[in-house]
């Protein structure tokens, strides 16, 4: 399934600068996958050594925020906005 | 851009990050790029005495030389927040069976809420850095706080809010002249808004405060516990109550406690830090007791709306420092809530906001369960002016009588 995937400043070096890029899988697991392929180093910035998503990263699936949802076997159908965004604080 | 050997940050050498220890020079960046990991600033601080502070003005800029701001940060146009009063709670105590409490009262910031302590850091960063909007994504405490501080400092500002926030905290956002934005959805969603907005040319030249400029911002925090330790003469107190919304100002409260410490300002002995929830909002709490050390975001539904936030980034090590320090994570309902904000108001003179309500419930509780020791020295924190969530307490602080401007009407309604 086309998705496409929105990339924080902080990784863009590994996507040529571009703040989006597309990706490719059923499931947020797949397009990860698919991504570090196409952008070799990537995913290890997402996910831990633990293959985990790393606490300080938020991943998004359309408006939901994964960790709601079924975190990294979370579908991802065709059309799907995925954003990856480092966690902030202060309120 | 770096600014390393620059002056405008005082004994600030590097921004560091907490979690791999990747060192980075001074900049308008938040994030690890390793890791993710949150960065911090690091420092050479050198000789700090006692003496230098005391003759230091009455607010925040006594501690300039733990600071990330330059020597002559007083005389810029800023807020001045800080030196807030340490009320010594007797009638709290007695009534929660303590034998030493005292109140650190933040309300007496200038725009009512520990904000400006925060928003008066991050300022002198957005001047370093050549910013020229001031921005945030808030609870509501927070954008007013900015607002202010960008009209001081003659900057523009454009801030986010959810837009269910308690009405004066609405007004007070507005009021300062700048932008106010209400975002249709919950502080996390407003939270990831602005997260995107600074990877966007919109956001260009734009310091959002506890965001991009979030490293600095959260140094503000550690003012409170100097205060706290210089107002108890230079002394740490062996327990302290504090407030987690994101979790930043607990641990930079911790933060603090250490540099006094590291620097001989005060005598090295243990302390714990309690870390208060509000029930509908509670996922650090939750993970404590649950014994977890990462935290599970939920959906937040409470009236403590300025410790509304599900998703809070340094969760993670409040948990850390409550172990560590043998202190707890505790929450309480809204119903605790206003009755805490009532306990205060009737023994201690103090009307605290919601977020106030949920340190003071948290204290009794603890003091109830007996996690707390009732005979050590013991600090709550009051965060904000309980004029900003009025309604929380409208229903039940009502006139005791309306009546006729008359004796007999007097007499008649208080007969018995």
């Amino acid at each position: 399934m086309s998705v496409s995937v929105r990339i924080p400043t902080i990784l863009r070096t590994y996507t040529s600068g571009a703040a989006e890029v597309s990706g490719d899988g059923g499931t947020l697991r797949e397009v990860l996958q698919k991504l570090d392929v196409d952008y070799p180093g990537i995913g290890g910035r997402i996910l831990d050594e633990t293959g985990k998503i790393r606490r300080f990263v938020n991943v998004y699936v359309g408006e939901e925020d994964v960790r709601f949802t079924e975190g990294l076997d979370t579908p991802t159908p065709g059309g799907s906005q995925i954003s990856v965004i480092p966690a902030v604080a202060g309120g | 851009m770096a600014l390393s050997d620059a002056p405008q940050f005082g004994p600030a050498t590097a921004l560091s990050c907490r979690e791999c220890g990747t060192l980075y020079d001074l900049g308008p960046i938040f994030a690890c790029s390793e890791c993710f990991g949150p960065l911090e600033v690091a420092y050479d601080f050198g000789d700090v005495r006692r003496e230098d502070i005391e003759s230091g003005p009455t607010n925040i800029w006594r501690y300039r030389a733990l600071l990330p701001v330059p020597e002559n940060v007083a005389t810029k146009p800023n807020l001045q927040p800080g030196w807030t009063k340490l009320i010594k709670a007797d009638n709290l105590a007695a009534e929660l069976g303590l034998r030493s409490l005292h109140v650190k009262d933040d309300s007496g910031n200038p725009t009512h809420s520990f904000k400006d302590r925060v928003v008066s850091i991050a300022l002198e960063a957005a001047r370093a850095f050549g910013f020229h909007t001031l921005s945030c994504s808030s609870t509501g405490n927070l954008a007013g706080a900015v607002g202010a501080a960008a009209a001081r400092a003659g900057l523009d500002s454009c801030v986010f809010i959810p837009a269910n926030l308690e009405e004066a905290k609405i007004t007070m956002a507005a009021v300062y002249g700048g932008r106010l934005v209400a975002i249709d959805g919950t502080y996390d969603e407003v939270n990831r808004f602005c997260s995107e907005l600074i990877g966007d040319e919109l956001g260009e030249k734009w310091g959002f405060v506890n965001v991009n400029l979030r490293p600095f911002y959260a140094e503000g925090s550690k003012t409170l516990a100097y205060e706290i330790a210089e107002q108890l003469g230079w002394r740490l107190p062996d327990q302290i109550v504090i407030p987690v919304a994101s979790g930043s100002q607990l641990t930079k409260v911790d933060k603090g406690f250490r540099e006094l410490i590291k620097l001989g300002l005060v005598e090295d002995r243990p302390y714990r830090i309690f870390g208060a929830q509000a029930e509908g909002c509670s996922p650090v709490s939750a993970a404590y007791k649950a014994g977890h050390d990462v935290v599970q975001p939920v959906r937040p539904n409470t009236i403590a709306k300025s410790l509304a936030i599900g998703n809070p980034a340094d969760g993670p090590y409040v948990l850390d420092i409550a172990r560590r320090t043998g202190g707890a994570v505790e929450d309480v309902d809204d119903r605790e809530v206003v009755e805490a904000i009532r306990l205060l108001a009737r023994t201690e003179g103090v009307f605290a906001e919601t977020a106030g309500g949920v340190t003071v419930g948290v204290l009794r509780k603890l003091v109830r369960n007996g996690a707390l020791d009732p005979d050590a020295e013991t600090v709550v924190l009051n965060t904000g002016d309980g004029l900003k969530t009025l309604d929380a307490v409208a229903a039940e602080a009502r006139p005791t009588a309306v009546i006729r401007p008359s004796l007999e009407a007097f007499r008649t309604a208080f007969a018995n």
